[in-house]
């Protein structure tokens, strides 16, 4: 169980943003994914984009924005609106060497993809006994909370991380989407990166120069010391809200980003409840079978004698996304609900 | 198979006005597809004022430009005849005769809604006009209405023990054309003689995308159609005329014959791909020389020209419409937002499952093994 952080960050490629000090920038969640994928496609020829859009339009959320500008169209790629096409063909480009970057407008439509992204990509290296892998990124925007209603509100993450094989990457904030796309891009394996369209548009602090961030290396956010909230992604910043409103009724909370969610740093996690003894996990992914429920469960069988109460847990209600408004906000993980089980765990109700 | 037809229809570039034959229909019937027409324009110019207002939220993409395509296409079949389409479902709703009100209130996510407010701008249901959604997802609805149409042609054929009665129209854009799902419903479709017709409401864009950009032979779309058998159409969609003509035709054809078609739907968006669309991709001046061929203004002097109607009863159909919408925007306005329980109604029809008050079967012990449960929607029964 135990990983050192210094270890790892020692590597000079791998900086974690909170902690390099020094000069920042202020710039959007959209930038810094640009920002990454740009830096990437000049120090990289076999790097390309790959999607809806994302070349004239400059992308359907304005992330590629300048990109076909600075890199032409033969590395900047409009393609039809044909998901299981371009991502399979992606694949077969990447696993000729290439390294792709497909954009899904949003990852709801990558479930016409299913097949390429599920059974090609995660299965390449291990059906080939080793002689050809993946190296692919999949990205673009996931989760409920713009009203677009079912079928344009996945949390994908609940599905996909069941699968052997895929990386995958739910940041929450602008410096952790650029040092983990950065070491997405470079990464061997299919990697699935899922940003959130509620927070492209937030600004945050990015360190000047180069870094990475490695996966499977969680942060914690906020330090406390009588609840542990576990989260990935745009509910790490509920967390962060509610942990305020508690601090408020004497609930010091620690909240911990755990950034990947294949790998997970359970070391991290782990190391945080024998402290505070006690464990709420926030998934935006629905209860049944999710990313939560795997985490909740490692933490029981990790910090079974540490535990003052069983881990709850706070998701996505378990029906499909609703479109009006005061149904959809009562429908997330909101921060109404992560109080609501931090204070339940805690005995506080 | 059948051979490739020529739409009896003007192509694209037909002429239009006083030399143009009516169709022998009352003239109240094509006094209510100019209403009808006015009616989506004026609804879909109140609806983006809406959504500028935040009242409506999510996705909403306005119809503005091809209103002449659903209002010709519905009134080229029968009610019975089912519709599906795409997430730019305003207008086939009210053309298909869902209320302003109903339609309305569902983008203001309200219980006046045709969904309760659940579904929203693009995924508009109304059962009891036979339409079957708003799709958000690209090409989604293809192969369903494949199924709609083999339903209906098994309950005629198999179930009733007659003929095929009905046909579905199932419209998508130009861009879906690329789902590879489409194909594999046109292959069903062919396969299988299932009385559908495959409607591409070919706008020229694919959000910012020109058709050339995204489809081969797009030139020739219905080469598409072709390719699987099915029987083809080109269509010039800025036509009421041109398209209750040539898909009444059509319709009858498929029903008929109880075979497939495909339509390449000439038309064009006036507005931008949704409400967030700067429209970079095209010039204005493009834009305004089809808004010249504009399918209400042409309709209106073709009717003028025939004295179906006069500038005063023009004016008295434009203002019960503005009336309408604005009765609709009221009444969305004050619909109440859906009760907080509507969350989690719907998700399925019995939660348990049928067994509902039976017993269980004999290898389980029978019904003297049975026992309560307790619903989640309050309900009790026996299992
Ligand atoms: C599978 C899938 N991919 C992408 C999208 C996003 N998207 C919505 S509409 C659209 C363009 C569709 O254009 P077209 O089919 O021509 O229809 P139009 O908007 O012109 O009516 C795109 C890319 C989606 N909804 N579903
Ligand atoms: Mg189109």
């Amino acid at each position: 169980m135990s990983r050192s952080n210094s270890a790892v960050l020692s590597n000079p490629l791998f900086r974690e943003p909170t902690l390099m000090g020094g000069v920042t920038h202020e710039i959007e969640f959209r930038d810094a994914v640009r920002d990454a994928m740009s830096e990437e496609m000049r120090r990289d020829k076999r790097v390309f984009l790959l999607g809806e859009e994302v070349a004239q339009y400059d992308g359907a959320y304005k992330v590629s924005k300048g990109m076909l500008a600075e890199f032409g169209e033969r590395r900047i790629i409009d393609t039809p609106i044909s998901e299981s096409g371009f991502a399979g063909m992606a694949i077969g480009a990447a696993a000729m060497g290439l390294r792709p970057i497909v954009e899904f407008m949003s990852w709801s439509f990558s479930l016409v993809a299913a097949d390429p992204i599920l059974n090609n990509a995660p299965k390449m290296l291990y059906m080939s006994g080793g002689q050809l892998g993946c190296p692919i990124v999949f990205r673009g925007n996931d989760g409920a909370g713009g009203q677009l209603g079912s079928t344009h509100s996945w949390a994908v993450e609940g599905l996909f991380s069941n699968v052997p094989g895929v990386k995958i990457v739910i940041p929450s904030c602008a410096a952790d989407a650029k040092g983990l796309l950065k070491t997405a891009i470079r990464d061997d394996d299919p990697v699935f990166f899922m940003e959130s369209e509620r927070l492209l548009s937030i600004k945050g602090h990015v360190p000047e120069g180069e870094y990475l961030i490695p996966f499977g290396h969680a942060l914690v956010r906020r330090v406390g010391t009588q609840c542990t909230l576990c989260s990935w992604g745009r509910p790490v910043n509920f967390c962060l809200e509610a942990a305020e409103i508690l601090a408020k009724e004497g609930i010091d909370c620690e909240v911990i980003d755990l950034r990947t969610i294949r790998p997970l740093d359970l070391p991290t996690v782990v190391a945080s409840v024998r402290k505070t003894s006690c464990a709420v996990v926030v998934d935006q992914s629905w209860s049944f079978a999710s990313p939560g429920a795997e985490l909740a469960s490692q933490i029981h069988r990790h910090c079974f004698d540490d535990l003052d109460n069983f881990v709850h847990r706070v998701h996505s209600d378990d029906v499909p996304t609703p479109y009006s408004s005061k149904l959809e906000q009562e429908y997330l993980p909101n921060v109404r609900k992560i109080c609501e089980a931090v204070r339940s765990a805690t005995y506080r109700a | 198979m059948m051979a490739t037809t020529t739409p009896s229809g003007s192509g694209a570039n037909s002429t239009h006005g006083a030399a143009r034959k009516l169709p022998a229909l009352p003239s109240t019937t094509l006094t209510k597809w100019l209403r009808e027409m006015h009616l989506i324009r004026e609804f879909e110019v109140r609806c983006m004022q809406s959504y500028q207002e935040k009242k409506i939220g999510g996705f909403c993409h306005v119809y503005i430009g091809q209103e002449a395509v659903a209002v010709g296409c519905t009134a080229a079949v029968n009610l019975e005849d089912p519709i599906i389409t795409a997430y730019r479902d305003h207008g086939h709703a009210l053309a298909r005769g869902m209320s302003s009100r109903a339609c309305m209130a569902e983008m203001y996510g309200k219980v006046g809604g045709c969904a309760k407010g659940k579904g929203g701008s693009m995924h508009m249901f109304d059962r009891p006009h036979n339409l079957y959604g708003g799709h958000g997802i690209v090409g989604a609805q293809t192969p369903l209405g494949a199924g709609i149409a083999f339903a209906t042609k098994y309950e005629d054929e198999v179930m009733n023990a007659g003929r095929n009665r009905r046909v579905t129209l199932c419209f998508l854009g130009d861009g879906a054309v690329n789902q590879g799902s489409v194909y594999e419903a046109m292959n069903l479709a062919g396969l299988f003689d299932i009385p559908v017709i495959f409607i591409v409401e070919n706008n020229g864009y694919s959000m910012g995308t020109e058709i050339s950009r995204g489809t081969t032979m797009s030139h020739e779309l219905t080469i598409k159609g072709r390719a699987h058998g099915l029987k083809e159409a080109t269509i010039d969609g800025m036509d009421v005329l041109a398209v209750y003509h040539d898909m009444h035709e059509l319709a009858n054809w498929c029903r008929e014959n109880s075979r497939p078609a495909f339509v390449d739907m000439k038309c064009y968006r006036y507005k931008g791909h949704s409400m967030s669309d700067p429209r970079k991709y095209r010039t204005r001046e493009e834009e305004e020389r089809h808004e010249l061929n504009d399918a209400i203004g042409k309709f209106e002097r073709t009717l003028l020209d025939h004295a179906v109607v006069t500038d005063a009863s023009i004016k008295e159909i434009m203002n019960s419409t503005r009336e309408e919408v604005r009765d609709a925007l009221k009444f969305s306005n004050e619909s109440p937002e859906p009760d907080m329980s509507e969350l989690y109604t719907d998700v399925f029809v019995e939660p348990w499952g049928r067994f509902t008050g039976s017993s269980l079967p004999e290898f389980m012990g029978g019904a003297a093994n049975a026992c309560r449960f307790h619903a989640t929607n309050g309900k009790e029964g026996l299992v």
